[in-house]
């Protein structure tokens, strides 16, 4: 049994054109995600690269079961994350780019809220929350103090943390180092290689970070425009493209450079995604 | 039968976060608990001086029971503020915080959710409500020997099962409208509230408005409490206005978590269950 099976999975997003027909604004289809096919390996870690607007956050949030799609069929262990949202939900967990906690709160009231929510009691989360905030390199002393007065890294610590809590076997990491400083961003890569040989989780990692990916992923996937252009080890990629980087390789399977600047089609995706 | 011990043990592991959170956010926002209670104070003050009004202008009332009924129609009012308010914060603050991506992805059953929401909301409105009644009753010196408040508070509890029902529905249009869904909330405080006789009787309104006034639970529960409180009129005398209220309970709630549940259906299928709009 696959840890993840996509087949063809679709999602477009409806948006209304600033110029009017008759009384109406027009609307528009803007495809997010066309027909994405692919599988993982149970304890596989798979990057999926590509720029802003190119439908990696839409693969995430479908999975995460946030969205609905418009075609397709995904599976996480076998089971239909449209059709079996709970059961789904008890086996993800995710990071994204935002870390995303009541700024108020301290990160371990934080942790307690979400531990709940995954059937965790007071008891189980009181040993648990220092430890597991140990692991990730958090100053276990300062869990009391307000998420809003902790650096950008650190909430992303804890968000980490947050993620591991639940023991998900699958763990969806949406540029869970875009923002960070460099040790930061090199603590967290750290971390994630961590966890997934020690957790046995299985990764899936969308990123822009063309090292990022390089260096943790068993696959590396390239996601244009919606498009899941392929999917195999970074080596293999750069063979095919006979290229010698990972940026290169981008160039030859998408046509254009991997910094380039966005079309108003991809910024629109963006919006979504 | 193990299996669904289990899963319920883990709906109210998650219930008991809900309320945990919300008593955190309490603890955290305190002063501004506070401030807002100064203003639900001010606010009440000046309906409530409308009895002491009416005499100075040489009308012809009972000044304490005009006080008593226009003070039970503005606590009631406050009441329902907050119930709404914290059923579409599960929405709106989730939103605002940038959490709802992680809370709504959860393996939490949305009824147990929205249930712990309404059950929070109904504790704190209850007790945020009873000091707000106590303060200005002790202001005005009302004599409040004869009321029943026992019963007056079952009418109350009553009463807010139809509320927490009605806030799910309303609860769900920060998903929708992520600018303006929240401002829905109070939109429906008011229309309730003015078609069930909030500081008058309900006869004194149209007749459509009194039709209207038969399918809203905050007609019987300002009249129940009124009859309790002004008349101590107990559990059995006030069964007129508590019927009702389960009856429109009974409805509200699936009704709410039906509506609470396409809008939901909505925000997945158009993209908006996310943190910005």
């Amino acid at each position: 049994m696959f840890a993840v099976e996509v087949h063809n999975l679709r999602k477009e997003f409806f948006r209304r054109d600033a110029d009017r027909s008759g009384l109406r604004r027009r609307r528009r289809r803007v495809a997010a995600l066309e027909g994405a096919s692919f599988s993982m390996e149970r304890g596989e870690c798979v990057a999926i690269l590509g720029q802003n607007g190119s439908g990696k956050s839409t693969l995430v949030r479908l999975l995460s079961t946030l969205l609905l799609p418009d075609g397709g069929s995904a599976r996480i262990f076998g089971h239909d994350v449209f059709a079996e949202q709970r059961t789904v939900q008890r086996l993800v967990n995710r990071v994204s780019v935002e870390a995303s906690f009541f700024k108020k709160m301290s990160s371990e009231e934080n942790l307690s809220y979400a531990a709940r929510f995954y059937g965790m009691t007071a008891g189980e989360t009181r040993e648990r929350i220092p430890e597991i905030l140990e692991r990730v390199g958090f100053p276990v002393r300062r869990r009391h103090e307000g998420m809003e007065h902790l650096s950008r890294g650190m909430q992303q610590k804890v968000a980490l943390a947050r993620a591991l809590l639940t023991s998900p076997v699958l763990l969806l990491l949406d540029e869970p180092t875009t923002g960070l400083d460099p040790r930061s961003k090199l603590e967290v890569q750290q971390f994630i290689r961590e966890i997934w040989v020690s957790h046995d989780a299985t990764i899936l990692l969308c990123t822009h970070d063309l090292a990022e990916a390089e260096a943790l992923a068993d696959r590396v996937g390239i996601l244009d425009r919606g498009r899941l252009l392929c999917l195999e080890p970074a080596d293999e990629l750069k063979a095919r493209f006979r290229a010698e980087t990972l940026e290169e390789a981008f160039f030859a399977a998408t046509g254009r450079e991997f910094e380039e600047e966005q079309e108003d089609e991809d910024a629109e995706r963006g919006v979504f995604a | 039968m193990r299996g669904a011990a289990v899963t319920l043990r883990h709906e109210l592991i998650g219930l008991s976060g809900v309320l945990e959170r919300n008593a955190y956010l309490v603890k955290r926002y305190a002063w501004w608990e506070l401030a807002f209670f100064v203003w639900s104070l001010a606010n009440t003050l000046t309906i409530v001086f409308i009895a002491k009004g009416v005499e100075a202008a040489g009308g012809k009332i009972d000044v304490d029971r005009a006080t008593t009924t226009l003070l039970i129609g503005a606590v009631i009012w406050s009441y329902l503020g907050v119930v709404f308010e914290i059923l579409t914060e599960t929405v709106a603050w989730e939103r605002w915080e940038g959490t709802i991506e992680y809370t709504f992805m959860a393996p939490l059953a949305r009824p147990i959710h929205l249930i712990g929401m309404g059950v929070f909301a109904v504790v704190y409105g209850v007790i945020r409500t009873a000091v707000l009644f106590a303060v200005i009753a002790g202001f005005f010196s009302l004599s409040l020997g004869g009321a029943n408040f026992a019963a007056a508070l079952v009418v109350l509890a009553v009463a807010s099962v139809s509320f927490i029902g009605i806030g799910m529905m309303t609860a769900v249009l920060p998903l929708i409208s992520p600018e303006k869904g929240m401002q829905m909330g109070f939109i429906a405080q008011g229309i309730l509230l003015v078609i069930s006789g909030v500081y008058y009787p309900v006869s004194v309104l149209p007749q459509w408005m009194q039709w209207l006034s038969t399918i809203s639970p905050a007609t019987y529960a300002l009249r129940g409490m009124r009859h309790a409180i002004l008349n101590g009129d107990g559990v059995t005398a006030l069964w007129g206005d508590i019927w009702p209220l389960i009856v429109i309970g009974v409805v509200a709630i699936p009704l709410g978590l039906f509506i609470f549940g396409v809008g939901e259906r909505h925000a997945k299928r158009h993209g908006k269950l996310k943190r910005s709009g």
